[in-house]
């Protein structure tokens, strides 16, 4: 991965989550209307195809969109340079991943 | 020496890296309560309580308010980078982004 | 008449041999003084050793940029009134370049990056060919004039902080070049410019912070510059052509 692909891949995580985000926020404000629970949460997304594919998707384009901005905050205020960095990037984004796919698999299973 | 640099294309920069660093932070701990609802949703549930909490109130309208900055700072770094749109007309374009997200979010608030 | 007949200026000294250090010496004020005729008079009547580059005095050379109270300025063309904290200056070196001496910052590193964007002309015909005539109305010629007033005078690469965190970064300036080659019709290899910028440390490591733009003293835009290449870049990955 060149630094030019890390920014397109920036920049594509970032326009794909656009819509999402803005769902997330609505929905925030919707659900958050007279509490918060489990049973709310669950109703709303278990065994939903549309929830799965929705919040699968969001994971996915986070996990490379925050691997990728905090591979730069360590080069520019961390002074981590080279393969180090691309090592702990690399694990932050497959960390991501893996407890974000936990979560999925947890609210629409 | 003092380095003076607080005009506010730089301000709009620091905002965008310390929203995009808190929300990454956030990130694991979001997943990691969510993944509760697998094995035991009362787990979820005690700790959603939580969220009735001022302070936690507090932290989630931070959050929030993080995510939303993040968003609109990097439609704004978007359209920047890749419309050959002149200054005006991003200025434009980002108050009718601003403009119309607040309507719709007051009306969302008012309807439900 | 200025309130005062004396200035506070404060002059950072030392290089790669001694520590940097400020230095205070009182100075006298003129209605109209340029920062530096300040820096001028210190050397000329107070401290001969005081080490710092200038040429033109005005304003075309580009030697003559220092830090003038934290922000990037030339200082052939800065009055003191305008920067005035106070009744004091603190002037030192360019910021993100090795000092050489006092105020004397080694250019050496952003000359360098200059070629390292591929800073220079790639020509489409021979001496020996007619010159090609270039149609100055041209949107492409416009977006190629806006950024050849440049004067490397570093300020721009001195106020970034893109540089002072990532010293891969090529920097506003080199970029600007860059991109004014881009859309120059008598550039014969546009591939090899994306390239060179689509390098390590290019145009993709921009923040747009915007501090170039917000402090060029040409009143140039290499934030709207970078931008272009960013969208070149993005373009030819798409497979477009410009």
């Amino acid at each position: 991965m060149s630094e030019f692909h890390l920014y397109m891949a920036q920049r594509l995580s970032a326009l794909v989550m656009a819509p999402f985000v803005l769902v997330h926020i609505g929905v925030m404000i919707y659900a958050i209307q007279g509490g918060l629970s489990a049973a709310e949460i669950l109703g709303r997304t278990q065994g939903s195809v549309f929830w799965f594919a929705f919040y699968g998707m969001f994971v996915v384009a986070v996990s490379i969109h925050a691997a990728i901005g905090l591979r730069t905050i360590l080069g520019e205020w961390a002074g981590l340079r080279g393969g180090a960095r691309d090592v702990v990037a690399a694990v932050i984004g497959l960390g991501l991943m893996a407890l974000g796919a936990q979560a999925v698999w947890a609210v629409t299973s | 020496m003092k380095v003076a640099r607080a005009h506010p294309l730089w301000l709009a920069y620091l905002l965008h890296r310390l929203s995009g660093l808190g929300l990454a932070l956030f990130l694991p701990v979001h997943f990691w309560v969510l993944s509760f609802a697998l094995n035991d949703a009362a787990k979820l549930d005690a700790f959603l309580t939580l969220t009735e909490m001022p302070l936690v109130k507090m932290a989630e309208f931070g959050l929030v308010f993080l995510l939303a900055v993040h968003l609109f700072g990097g439609l704004r770094l978007l359209a920047l980078e890749w419309l050959p749109w002149s200054a005006p007309q991003k200025t434009w374009a980002a108050a009718a982004v601003a403009g119309s997200f607040l309507v719709s979010t007051t009306f969302l608030l008012q309807a439900i | 008449m200025p309130e005062r007949d004396h200035l506070t200026v404060t002059v950072q000294r030392g290089g790669p041999d001694a520590p940097m250090r400020p230095q205070t010496f009182e100075v006298p004020a003129y209605d109209n003084q340029t920062v530096l005729d300040v820096v001028s008079w210190i050397q000329q009547n107070a401290d001969p050793t005081l080490t710092y580059r200038f040429a033109c005095r005005v304003g075309m050379c580009g030697s003559c940029a220092m830090m003038v109270n934290g922000v990037p300025r030339w200082t052939c063309r800065t009055h003191v009134s305008k920067v005035l904290d106070g009744n004091a200056i603190e002037v030192g070196p360019l910021r993100n370049l090795p000092v050489i001496k006092d105020l004397a910052a080694d250019m050496d590193p952003f000359f360098d990056k200059w070629v390292a964007a591929e800073g220079r002309h790639h020509p489409t015909r021979s001496r020996d060919e007619e010159i090609a005539p270039i149609d100055p109305i041209a949107a492409e010629r416009q977006e190629a004039n806006a950024g050849i007033e440049c004067i490397n005078c570093s300020v721009c690469y001195s106020a970034c902080d893109t540089v002072a965190g990532n010293p891969d970064y090529l920097g506003p300036a080199a970029l600007q070049r860059a991109w004014t080659l881009y859309n120059d019709a008598k550039d014969a290899d546009r591939d090899a410019i994306l390239d060179a910028v689509s390098a390590k440390g290019g145009c993709h490591s921009c923040h747009s912070m915007g501090s170039c733009t917000a402090y060029c003293p040409n009143e140039l835009d290499p934030l709207s510059a970078i931008a272009g290449l960013k969208r070149a870049t993005a373009k030819r990955f798409f497979g477009g052509r410009k």
